[in-house]
């Protein structure tokens, strides 16, 4: 977007920046962009290894409960497992084959034996089952979620654009044959298609999500888009660039997309709560991220066994980090839709 | 005459749609998943294992060949067996679909019944304390994933307090709709009743703004007339579509419901299918599904026909 040009006798600022004049003087628009900020910024300190790389290492003991400040009383110290041998094996003339490895597993006892582990009998958040700190499960559990959601909602919202768009300038032919692969999709019920799809890529991990999700998610940004670009291909506007020389192109990306491009961030934020919710019950059900890793999906899965023991504090944090962050985000996209199309506002 | 015309080109329309789930379905299946035979043989397989699955699932053969199979299947509605227990899928689907059914229907219909009758409520009431109340329980309880109320409803409702089984399913339909489905049935409307509140909401505040409400109400007419018969009736189409939309999903059932309670119902069978790469199942699911999703539709449009006169069939 150019900058307006300002001047102290016209003032005319354009829609996105009234949009976000109007979305900031709405107290709902302000604290849940906040939010959302606040966890974006979660996401990019994770990614690039601010925090939380050492999420899988074991802090405390098992199931330590959470507990305000930690202090030096709340530590325990594991006596190292000794791998010294009271007295000599006999080996009846044989040579031991497993002797250079058995003295090195030795060597390594002894060293370790000085820097005795100590684990922590409480956490701020707790600890898992394998006395992981489940705040630090939680920062990168909260980067691997959001990270598949937003980048699986840009694939599907520049697909679902660009197809629309097309479909919706051009019409007939290129028109029906979108519209028909469209029929097709929505007409298998959307997790059902994520299975399907998820059953025929055998590789787990956060690319084949975002592929999942990103290749199945585009319908709803197409259908709007296409509908958009209906109306908006035979107004003034168009025709005038048409008449100018404009290419079909430059009609279609330069003229038409800057005035639907508010459907398509509205879209966005839309699809993002709806990936973020599918990639945990994937997750959840063993189809999402791989065991190295975690995700709000993969900690609820544990969260289940734990809870039959009376450990619900994994459960509790994933459950609250993820119901701030979607509603957050779907006020958020209501506050945004409002801001863009104050028409719409009752 | 026009209806005829209608009804020729719609059903038209559906079968290239169900020709184009076919299609997606088997370049899916039997060409972008290719090759499972690796994985279903086993750990410790030899080259000649392999082949031999292979053969026996048919996946050596031409990918023409295999196509034509397909359609046959899809046409005789005879699937094969499943890849993984060697029953056939006909059978499979025979005996699942019953408690599909006695999770999903009472579902449909109470939150059906419960949502329209609250979204009346508030949208009567609306701009009240009421109306903001369920505004923001429901945009919380949206909030909450549908695996959390699961988790927690089951442990604190079932295993805490004892109030119901905590999972199980019994031979008799009586015994588990009035045992064994309750607590399944209760979670599921707490997760699908404050979208559909929410939506059907906006659906009855754009009638109730219409003048024949004002006309009705001078007419002297009670709240409760005008709210249930002329508002109502009026907003009954975008309200049965979404009903309608949801029909499909009987056949599909409640994955993570069916899985969590232990029911022995379709939804719970195509997980297992998709830990176990068992592809008959799920393309024999997907295309059920898709054409019982075009039947709906098409169901559909001709009863817009006749809930409101007004619409033309074009």
């Amino acid at each position: 977007m150019s900058q307006p040009i300002l001047s102290p006798v016209h003032y005319s600022p354009g829609l996105w920046r009234l949009a976000a004049q109007r979305l900031w003087s709405d107290a709902i628009g302000r604290y849940s962009f906040l939010v959302v900020a606040g966890y974006l910024l979660v996401v990019v300190a994770v990614l690039f290894g601010w925090v939380a790389q050492d999420w899988d290492r074991e802090v405390a003991v098992n199931y330590a409960p959470p507990s305000g400040w930690v202090t030096a009383a709340n530590r325990v110290v594991v006596p190292p497992s000794t791998l010294v041998v009271s007295g000599p094996v006999p080996l009846y003339g044989w040579t031991d084959p497993l002797e250079p490895q058995w003295s090195q597993a030795q060597t390594y006892a002894r060293t370790a034996s000085r820097e005795a582990p100590h684990y922590l009998l409480t956490l701020p958040f707790g600890a898992d089952k394998w006395g992981r700190d489940v705040g630090k499960k939680l920062l990168k559990g909260t980067q691997t979620s959001v990270w598949v959601g937003l980048v699986s909602a840009l694939v599907a919202t520049l697909l679902g654009t660009f197809l629309g768009a097309l479909a919706g300038y051009y019409g007939r032919w290129t028109d029906d044959a979108l519209n028909g692969l469209y029929g097709v999709l929505t007409a298998i019920p959307y997790l059902l298609l994520v299975f399907a799809v998820a059953a025929v890529f055998q590789q787990k991990g956060v690319g084949t999500l975002i592929l999942i999700l990103g290749l199945t998610g585009w319908t709803g940004v197409f259908r709007l888009v296409r509908a958009e670009y209906f109306k908006h291909r035979s107004r003034e506007y168009v025709l005038a660039a048409g008449a100018l020389g404009a290419s079909h192109g430059r009609r279609i990306w330069i003229h038409i997309l800057p005035n639907v491009s508010h459907i398509v961030l509205v879209q966005f934020s839309q699809n993002l709560v709806g990936f973020i919710k599918s990639e945990v019950i994937l997750s959840f059900l063993g189809f999402g991220v791989p065991v190295s890793s975690v995700s709000w999906g993969s900690m609820l899965n544990e969260a289940q066994n734990e809870l039959i023991l009376g450990k619900w504090w994994q459960l509790a944090v994933t459950a609250v980090a993820m119901a701030i962050f979607v509603t957050a985000v779907s006020l958020l996209t209501d506050a945004m839709r409002d801001a863009l199309d104050p028409r719409l506002r009752q | 005459m026009n209806g005829l015309g209608f009804f020729v080109r719609r059903l038209g329309q559906a079968i290239l749609t169900l020709l184009g789930v076919i299609l997606l379905v088997f370049v899916l299946f039997n060409w972008v998943g290719g090759d499972p035979a690796t994985i279903l043989a086993g750990k410790m397989a030899s080259a000649q294992d392999i082949a031999n699955v292979r053969h026996q699932l048919g996946t050596d053969r031409p990918l023409w060949e295999q196509g034509l199979i397909f359609l046959r299947q899809v046409l005789t509605g005879n699937y094969g067996n499943s890849w993984a227990t060697q029953e056939p899928v006909a059978d499979i689907f025979r005996s699942r679909l019953g408690p599909s059914l006695t999770l999903l229907i009472p579902m449909l219909l109470l939150e059906t019944g419960v949502a329209v009758t609250v979204a009346l409520l508030v949208a009567a009431l609306r701009g009240s304390w009421f109306d903001r109340g369920v505004r923001v329980v429901s945009t919380v309880a949206m909030s909450v994933s549908l695996l959390v109320y699961i988790l927690v409803g089951q442990y604190v409702f079932a295993y805490l307090w004892g109030w119901f089984p905590v999972k199980g399913w019994s031979d008799s339909w009586r015994l588990n709709l009035t045992t064994y489905a309750v607590l399944p049935i209760l979670l599921g409307l707490l997760v699908s009743i404050a979208p559909s509140i929410r939506l059907y909401r906006s659906f009855l505040l754009e009638e109730i703004q219409q003048d024949f409400v004002r006309t009705a109400r001078a007419k002297g007419l009670s709240e409760m007339r005008i709210l249930f018969v002329h508002v109502l009736r009026n907003a009954a189409i975008p309200i049965v579509t979404n009903v309608l939309m949801g029909l499909p999903g009987l056949l599909t059932g409640a994955f993570l419901l069916e899985r969590f309670f232990a029911i022995p119902g379709i939804g719970r069978e195509i997980i297992l299918a998709v830990e176990r790469s068992d592809f008959p199942l799920i393309k024999a699911t997907t295309v059920y599904v898709a054409m019982a999703t075009l039947l709906v539709n098409f169901v559909g449009d001709l009863m817009y026909r006749w809930l409101d006169p007004r619409v033309r069939l074009e």
